[in-house]
């Protein structure tokens, strides 16, 4: 029988290991789709889980895995809640997920997005992940998935993602 | 969940939340008709990732709705299988998609309507209804960078844009009267403290939209005062073929899941 305290680390440890499904180089803490793991006053563990986009097709799939790891790390009995609000921020993406992004191409977001109004400013990635340069272009304020956008590179004349600071 | 349910009739709330969440399901139906033949590929998927952030707002606004009713209907059953009738979204929402200037139109209309009052809803007093607009407003706002950043584009582009765009503005502005017309069900949600006061909404709406009008090089139609009834679920004419589409599977086979 695992202390409570252990039963909330190793559930974090395996939601660590649970990869979004569109971007499987970041896992879902990276992204800081966690918001709390907790004991509740009645024994029961409670993950709280937020949504990157509400019409995010991985979201269901996410859940899904997340239930899964739980179940594996046999952390005893839990619930998972959807968090709404505060809602989900690309603020919120680690250090380390934003190595993870660049790493797989994908321009981490730039800027703190830490007041609503932000999100109506226009953005640019700092530079193109492949050669550097910092002539780039807006090819579509939306990408193929919901958390990204679609740049272009003028110098290499490569496409890349650019998360969304939302 | 519903422990914080502000004590308000049941029936009546029901019907409000189906008003939010119909503005966004068939507003997001509606545009998703573009997918495969906007005007080129990166407005494609501009076009399709708003739908699918209003469906996603449909989702959660109608799997609240059908716990408030209590009758065993989830977002589904609510989406496929009510008639005409039972649908309130404004009439705005159900307008055609016409050419890509006039959906453009229609979706600053919206947005803007939708960024002002999610903004305001997020100090509801219902739990739910403020922790679903806390979400909603920041994509709400994005999708307005992108449909406002068109309608400048557009009518501050060619004299054919201009011209296309203004005519659809002023084919669509006498909808936005029922935006915020406040009826009974809109009085006593704000008296509520469930929904922010329409005039309000309405000021900061008309406020936002005078901005974008002006860099868009477009003139503001003279507000008519006929009043539609979407909200009460009486519908235009095109609403019918939406459901009909939107409903085909459901209807022809009962319960298919995937």
């Amino acid at each position: 029988m695992l202390s409570p305290q252990e039963r909330v680390s190793s559930a974090w440890v395996a939601l660590a290991r649970v990869e979004d499904p569109e971007i499987p180089a970041i896992n879902i803490t990276d992204l800081g789709l966690i918001r709390f793991v907790k004991i509740k006053p009645n024994g029961k563990l409670e993950v709280g889980l937020s949504p990157t986009y509400v019409g995010c097709p991985a979201t269901e799939v996410i859940l899904r895995s997340v239930v899964e790891a739980l179940e594996e790390a046999q952390v005893g009995d839990f619930e998972v809640h959807t968090v709404l609000s505060p809602a989900w921020s690309s603020d919120w993406i680690s250090a380390e997920g934003r190595r993870k992004l660049l790493a797989y191409g994908i321009v981490p977001p730039e800027r703190l997005v830490s007041t609503l109004r932000d999100v109506l400013r226009g953005d640019r990635p700092a530079a193109c992940p492949r050669c550097h340069s910092h002539d780039t272009e807006t090819l579509s304020e939306f990408g193929s998935t919901p958390c990204k956008a679609l740049h272009r590179c003028r110098a290499c004349l490569e496409p890349f993602e650019y998360f969304k600071c939302i | 969940m519903n422990a914080k349910l502000p004590n308000v009739d049941a029936q009546a709330l029901f019907h409000y939340v189906l008003r939010l969440g119909d503005l966004s399901l068939i507003l997001g139906q509606r545009l998703g008709e573009w997918v495969g033949h906007a005007p080129a590929l990166e407005e494609d998927l501009g076009v399709a990732n708003i739908a699918l952030d209003l469906i996603g707002q449909a989702r959660l606004l109608l799997s609240y709705a059908g716990e408030i009713e209590g009758c065993g209907r989830d977002e589904d059953k609510l989406a496929y299988l009510r008639e005409q009738g039972g649908y309130f979204n404004a009439i705005l929402a159900e307008q055609p998609n016409g050419d890509f200037g006039q959906t453009i139109v229609r979706q600053v209309l919206i947005d803007a309507f939708q960024l002002e009052l999610y903004e305001r809803m997020t100090g509801s007093l219902d739990e739910r209804l403020a922790s679903i607009a806390a979400k909603s407003v920041k994509e709400v706002r994005y999708h307005l960078r992108y449909s406002s950043g068109w309608l400048v584009r557009l009518g501050d582009g060619t004299e054919e844009s201009h011209a296309r765009v203004q005519s659809a503005l002023n084919t669509l502005w006498p909808y936005t009267v029922e935006l915020f017309a406040e009826d009974d069900l809109d009085q006593l949600m704000a008296d509520s403290g469930i929904a922010p006061r329409l005039s309000a909404v309405h000021a900061a709406w008309s406020a936002r939209l005078e901005g974008i009008l002006a860099d868009s090089t477009l003139l503001r139609p003279a507000d008519r005062p006929h009043l539609w009834h979407g909200k009460r679920g009486q519908h235009s004419e095109h609403l019918g073929y939406i459901l009909a589409e939107m409903q085909y599977l459901q209807r022809a086979y009962p319960e298919a899941c995937w």
